[in-house]
């Protein structure tokens, strides 16, 4: 029902989505080097001999929310959905699990 | 374009905004009962917003030639308190037949604890008892598709129910189309972060068509716009969709869905403009 060609629909969207990828990328930059400073900091305080290093950069790997992210980001590659469906795809990935015994865990 | 936004939270909203929804062709607005910005302390503060509701807000309106009509419950992020709530849904009866209102809503869950589900059914017994229609607030972010999804099992097993008098509302990508199968109205709220822009809602009307669907901006106390609607116009114009299907969507769907309550009383542009001229 899309009324647009996908050369315009491109040309319409380029700068938006160059711009959001930019802010992605930013956000994770932001990431690997506040993760890289608390590992300086423990290095230098001498905590766990050296451990605090590995121990941040492992926590921010164990982190749900920046595995989700990369989750979502693999996705957008269309690794693992159809065509046209990325969109639900990382909605659902980003969601609460859904059970449908739910009524029985309530005892409503 | 002539559009009505079905669901937006005028009592949060200054009287210029009313002007401004008038200048870009809003004819008529829907406002379902929402939290005050605070937990409210007992069934007396509900009564009080209610008459804001029924008879303040759509005096503010008509000065613009906005029609205004609303929706009655006590909101979802309000219903932990299951005593306050029950008080509330006991007095909302007495509002039933005051002109404007056009059901129970908007009723749902937030965090999808036992609480709101209580309070939930409670309302949806109400609705039937009282042969309202519904509207429906799902949740935000991580918990709407779970939270939407205990809300249509709880609608599907009240066989008192009909589907077409139920809206549900803010859906999403992950949301739509199981609201849709179902048999129910939906409707999509264009709204910073926790909800969908209107790119996204044209991609929802390009992949599910028109049928039952519907758009509103939610303006509230939050960020938010209440000129969203506009926005979505735009956007399916620049798209090259033709005016009927937008038409559709942004004021013939919010009608037929109105036409469910007994107090929808609606006046279109040249029945308001042909009175005039008696």
């Amino acid at each position: 029902m899309s009324q647009a060609s996908p050369t315009r629909i491109l040309d319409d969207q380029y700068l938006t989505v160059r711009a959001k990828l930019i802010e992605v990328a930013a956000v994770l930059d932001r990431l690997d080097r506040a993760a890289g400073q608390a590992s300086a900091v423990s290095g230098q305080s001498g905590v766990g001999s050296g451990q605090g290093s590995a121990g941040a950069i492992d926590d921010l790997d164990q982190e749900p929310k920046r595995a989700a992210i990369e989750q979502a980001i693999q996705i957008l590659l269309r690794g693992t959905v159809d065509p046209g469906e990325r969109t639900e795809a990382i909605q659902r990935l980003l969601s609460r699990r859904y059970a449908q015994d739910w009524r029985q865990s309530f005892g409503v | 374009m002539d559009y009505i936004d079905p669901h937006i939270h005028m009592v949060s909203r200054i009287t210029d905004d009313y002007a401004t929804l008038a200048r870009m062709g809003c004819v008529a607005v829907s406002e379902p009962a929402f939290l005050a910005g605070f937990d409210r302390g007992s069934a007396d503060g509900f009564r009080d917003y209610f008459r804001q509701l029924t008879e303040v807000e759509p005096k503010r309106a008509a000065q613009y030639g906005i029609q205004h009509y609303c929706w009655l419950c006590i909101n979802a992020k309000e219903a932990e308190n299951v005593s306050l709530s029950r008080d509330v849904i006991k007095m909302i009866p007495e509002f039933l037949d005051a002109p404007g209102v056009l059901g129970i809503g908007e009723i749902g869950l937030n965090k999808n604890t036992k609480n709101e589900v209580i309070v939930f059914l409670e309302h949806l017994d109400l609705a039937a008892k009282y042969d309202q229609p519904i509207l429906i607030h799902t949740p935000h972010l991580e918990d709407k598709y779970q939270g939407t999804r205990m809300i249509l099992d709880m609608l599907d097993s009240d066989s008192r129910l009909q589907r077409s008098r139920v809206l549900v509302d803010h859906v999403e990508e992950h949301t739509i189309g199981e609201v849709l199968d179902r048999g129910y109205w939906a409707g999509m709220t264009l709204y910073p972060v926790t909800k969908c822009t209107p790119q996204r809602a044209a991609d929802m009307i390009e992949k599910y068509g028109p049928e039952r669907l519907m758009a509103n901006s939610a303006g509230d106390w939050g960020p938010s716009k209440p000129t969203a609607i506009p926005d979505l116009i735009f956007e399916l114009r620049r798209r090259g969709h033709d005016e009927a299907l937008i038409r559709r969507v942004v004021y013939e769907n919010p009608i037929s869905f109105f036409r469910n309550s007994r107090n929808f009383v609606f006046h279109d542009r040249a029945e308001i403009a042909s009175r005039r001229q008696v």
